[in-house]
């Protein structure tokens, strides 16, 4: 079976050194060495293109599958099997999973986890759980919207994260609740959004929350129990940091003791942000985590000179005892609300006529990085937006070189603040496909104007702050989806999309590429020369991760949950007035249109060919 | 201009307000008057966050309201929601609710009624320490440790925040989020708390919460209104207060324009009560 072909190929497994004969292998894939010490059967699981047990697809978050039974040639027939309601109005950004002909999604909050019987016809629901003792006030608190990024199935177990604070274990057979673990505490401003990775019988939970003063972390929870076993500050001391003898960074300025402190006026750092909502990698031949840190916040820039380490940056860490072993920063200093909390995309690459263990991030700040995932050198760092804002990133000291005319400040006047507060690429992951060998980016192409001064009010407090607005990047177009060469650094193709796209990629064996628009179209592209396919317009605004996986039948098939909402969708799902350009911090500025072009539901769409 | 908390000392000229302390702050008139009114006044507002407002309804815009409903002939039904980022779209907006009954009068996102109290962030100290300190360009501030609200979005913050970064005072600064910790009956005290424990030397603080909670410390504080009152070019740390209402509702807005007329001086007298400095 063709099928079966690719799976053996593509199974990443203990001792998978052999090859199918005849048929093309993808190196990048097979790094994995056997680890004794992985207990788990994830790293099995992650290789398997029957099942999507994790939204990244596997710890490399490629989100490439080997399935090729839909490929460029019949895409174009592609036809909707069945679809569910998720019975929510808010922004869908969960992938949903499969395993063992299930399929697992969980719903912005209230954040129920469904699981859906791919054994039968239509697949109905065979089980929901609802998270109890669900914390209201947790609605207020989320930045943005009320969105969750999807759960990941280790061990028997759905784990999941909900907005008020809490990590979930469930069975996945039962859907009853093994473990509930209080992880972040709403009551002082931390929320959850993400979607937590498990390695080595550790669920990996971050926290979001930076504009309340929260100071980020990255929790370790056992995956058995859900107790805590190790929890490593993004600022602050370094044993509260978990940085000991065997921190390695690369760059001068990131070595020191207790820099996560210095870097700070006095005590800056307990409310120094730092947050973790973004996404987690692992590679489990360096034994080693990866993820990024959210911006410094709620301290203006003028009342936090320095580096404020470790925000806008990331780090490498052993997932057993959550030790780093180097970090780097994207932004020190960050000036632009430029979360550094990206996909961190593992690769071995050709560069310099040496293959090298990299991770490629295409980040807020607007270049692709290549990083040396040992070392933590930048190899490379090439713009993919349009930026005003840096000149590049200076290769002999990983800094990133601003540009200070373009600082905003209170009381400044700043126009053409390129990429704005959500970047040139949000949360939203990209996918590389080892045949193509080709990053396939979706982002935004915005900047932003900062002026004047409006009053508001929080918490009964009046305060005052710089009216922001963001508008289309030079083109007029909102947003881009680009296929990158990451080893050359450039941009191959790019497609120009009205909206930002705000939802993942998926890449296929089949040489197709996945994407969905804001107005709802979910496209089909060809891997190599970008051109569309094939789009199905779904009910609502698109900005959740597609995913593939084999039928029960044996068939190939495409998800995705539609549902607009999100930071760019909130004009719709929270119902901004279109008028009040300022809302979700400027963002509706750039988006009044939004509503005249999708409306809120959500619903998730299962595609097959006939 | 200032006046000090628990000692119930009011010195200098022109006080702006009668500090009654005692028995003061925890007067909520329940809304009692049979039989049940038909009409209904719909408030939003958040369910902890004193001196405003509480489930509890102990705080002074719970007061009002009642006092308002009462010559309306109406019983209060609240919304209760943290006033957080998005507060008046998720609550007023949506039509869950008529009135909110604090915004600043220049505050976009809804309708405002005439101003019913004008404040101002105060800097609070302790009385024993006899600071003095009445301005943002006192060499002190520059040495003392200095707390101050924070707000936390980028390039957004407190007035005091932006005035103290202005003037190069950083390194001796404590910032304490305006948000505080949610479980505590009062989480926006802790800033006062730190100036009465001795956490910090002096602290910046909007008015109303300022006057409240230095009334309930253990030892008598001091508050005086920062000056100036506007940083120039254009960073107030004075504010107009009003009730809010859905832009469109003018009838609404009338009305509680001439409730505010009516009621001034209970208005005010509530206000004294929970010990909101005016200007």
């Amino acid at each position: 079976m063709k099928v079966g072909a690719i799976f053996a190929i593509i199974l990443v497994c203990a001792g998978c050194n052999q090859q199918t004969p005849g048929k093309k292998s993808f190196p990048f894939l097979q790094r994995y060495s056997a680890n004794p010490s992985e207990k788990s059967d994830l790293v099995k699981l992650e290789g398997e293109d029957g099942q999507w047990i994790m939204p990244a697809k596997n710890y490399a978050s490629t989100r490439f599958s080997g399935l090729n039974q839909i490929d460029a040639g019949n895409v174009k027939n592609l036809k909707v099997a069945w679809t569910f309601s998720t019975g929510s109005d808010r922004g869908e950004e969960a992938a949903p999973i499969v395993v063992n002909n299930t399929m697992y999604i969980v719903t912005p909050f209230p954040n129920t986890l469904y699981a859906l019987d791919l054994t039968q016809p239509g697949a109905p629901a065979k089980w929901s759980y609802k998270p109890k003792d669900l914390n209201n006030s947790a609605k207020g608190v989320a930045c943005c919207d009320w969105v969750n990024r999807g759960c990941v199935y280790a061990n028997g177990k759905i784990f999941f994260n909900t907005l008020d604070g809490k990590t979930a274990a469930v069975n996945a057979q039962t859907g009853d609740e093994v473990w509930v673990a209080q992880v972040a505490d709403i009551n002082r401003g931390e929320s959850i959004t993400m979607a937590p990775l498990v390695v080595k019988n550790k669920v990996l939970v971050g926290d979001s929350g930076g504009e309340f003063g929260v100071r980020g972390s990255l929790t370790a929870l056992d995956s058995e129990t859900g107790k805590q076993v190790w929890k490593a500050y993004s600022t602050g001391p370094d044993k509260d940091c978990l940085i000991g003898p065997n921190f390695h960074p690369f760059y001068d300025s990131d070595k020191g003791q207790d820099l996560g402190v210095k870097t700070w006026p006095p005590d800056g750092w307990k409310i120094g942000g730092g947050t973790t909502w973004g996404w987690t990698s692992y590679d489990p031949a360096l034994d080693l985590v990866y993820y990024g840190t959210g911006n410094p916040g709620p301290w203006n820039p003028e009342q936090r000179p320095g580096d404020n380490k470790w925000t806008c940056g990331m780090f490498a860490r052993r997932p057993d005892t959550g030790e780093a072993v180097w970090a780097y920063q994207w932004s020190p200093h960050d000036l632009y609300d430029h979360d550094g909390i990206n996909e961190l995309v593992l690769l071995d690459l050709p560069i310099n006529g040496q293959v090298r263990k990299v991770l490629v991030r295409p980040e807020r700040n607007g270049y692709v990085y290549v990083l040396d995932r040992v070392t933590g050198q930048v190899l490379s760092a090439n713009p993919f937006a349009f930026i005003t804002t840096s000149t590049g990133v200076d290769l002999k000291t990983g800094r990133l070189k601003p540009v200070p005319e373009k600082a905003p400040g209170f009381g400044r006047v700043t126009r053409m603040i390129c990429p704005p507060a959500p970047g040139a690429k949000d949360w939203e992951p990209s996918a590389y496909s080892p045949v193509t060998k080709l990053l396939y980016i979706p982002h935004a192409n915005l900047c932003e104007d900062s002026e004047g001064v409006q009053a508001n009010y929080i918490a009964g407090t009046p305060y005052v702050g710089s009216n922001v607005k963001m508008y289309a990047g030079p083109g007029g177009h909102r947003g881009e989806f680009d296929a990158w060469d990451p080893v050359a650094g450039k941009k191959i193709w790019s497609i120009k999309e009205n909206f930002p796209v705000w939802s993942g990629a998926v890449a296929t064996a089949g040489n197709v590429v996945f994407y969905g628009t804001m107005e709802g179209w979910f496209k089909a592209i060809d891997a190599r020369s970008g051109q569309l396919l094939w789009q199905f317009k779904c009910g609502s605004g698109i900005i959740g991760q597609p995913v593939t996986f084999l039928g029960p039948d044996g068939k190939q098939y495409v998800s995705i949950l539609s549902g607009v909402g999100g930071w760019a969708g909130a004009i719709v799902a929270g119902q901004l007035d279109p008028h009040d350009g300022t809302a979700a911090l400027g963002f509706v500025n750039a988006m009044s249109d939004l509503p005249k072009a999708t409306t809120k539901g959500g619903m998730l769409y299962t595609f097959a060919l006939p | 201009m200032r006046y000090t908390g628990v000692g119930c000392r009011v010195s200098g000229v022109g006080a702006v307000l009668l500090a009654l302390c005692g028995s003061c702050a925890k007067s909520t008139t329940p809304d009692s008057r049979p039989p049940t009114p038909a009409r209904v006044l719909r408030v939003c507002a958040d369910p902890n966050n004193l001196p405003y407002s509480n489930e509890k309804q102990q705080g002074f815009e719970n007061a009002i309201a009642s006092l308002i409903a009462r010559d309306l002939n109406a019983r209060v039904a609240y919304t209760w929601w943290p006033q957080r980022r998005g507060f008046v779209r998720q609550t007023l907006r949506r039509g869950d609710c008529d009135v909110i009954m604090g915004i600043p009068s220049n505050f976009e996102q809804a309708l405002p009624t005439q101003s019913y109290y004008r404040s101002t962030y105060v800097f609070v100290s302790r009385f024993d320490r006899h600071l003095g300190i009445t301005s943002f360009d006192d060499p002190r501030l520059k040495k003392l440790k200095v707390g101050v609200q924070m707000i936390g979005n980028d390039h957004v913050n407190s007035p005091p925040a932006h005035a103290l970064a202005k003037r190069g005072i950083i390194d001796n600064v404590a910032g304490y989020t305006v948000y505080g910790d949610y479980r505590s009956q009062a989480p926006g005290r802790d800033i006062v708390d730190a100036v009465a424990t001795g956490a910090v030397d002096i602290a910046v603080v909007w008015g109303p919460q300022a006057g409240y909670f230095a009334r309930q410390e253990k030892v008598s504080l001091e508050i005086v209104p920062v000056s100036p009152q506007i940083d120039l070019p254009f960073l107030p740390f004075v504010f107009d207060i009003s009730m809010g209402v859905r832009r469109g509702d003018n009838a609404l807005r009338d009305q509680l324009d001439q409730e505010i007329e009516k009621r001034r001086t209970d208005i005010e007298r509530i206000l004294d009560q929970y010990g909101v400095p005016r200007v």
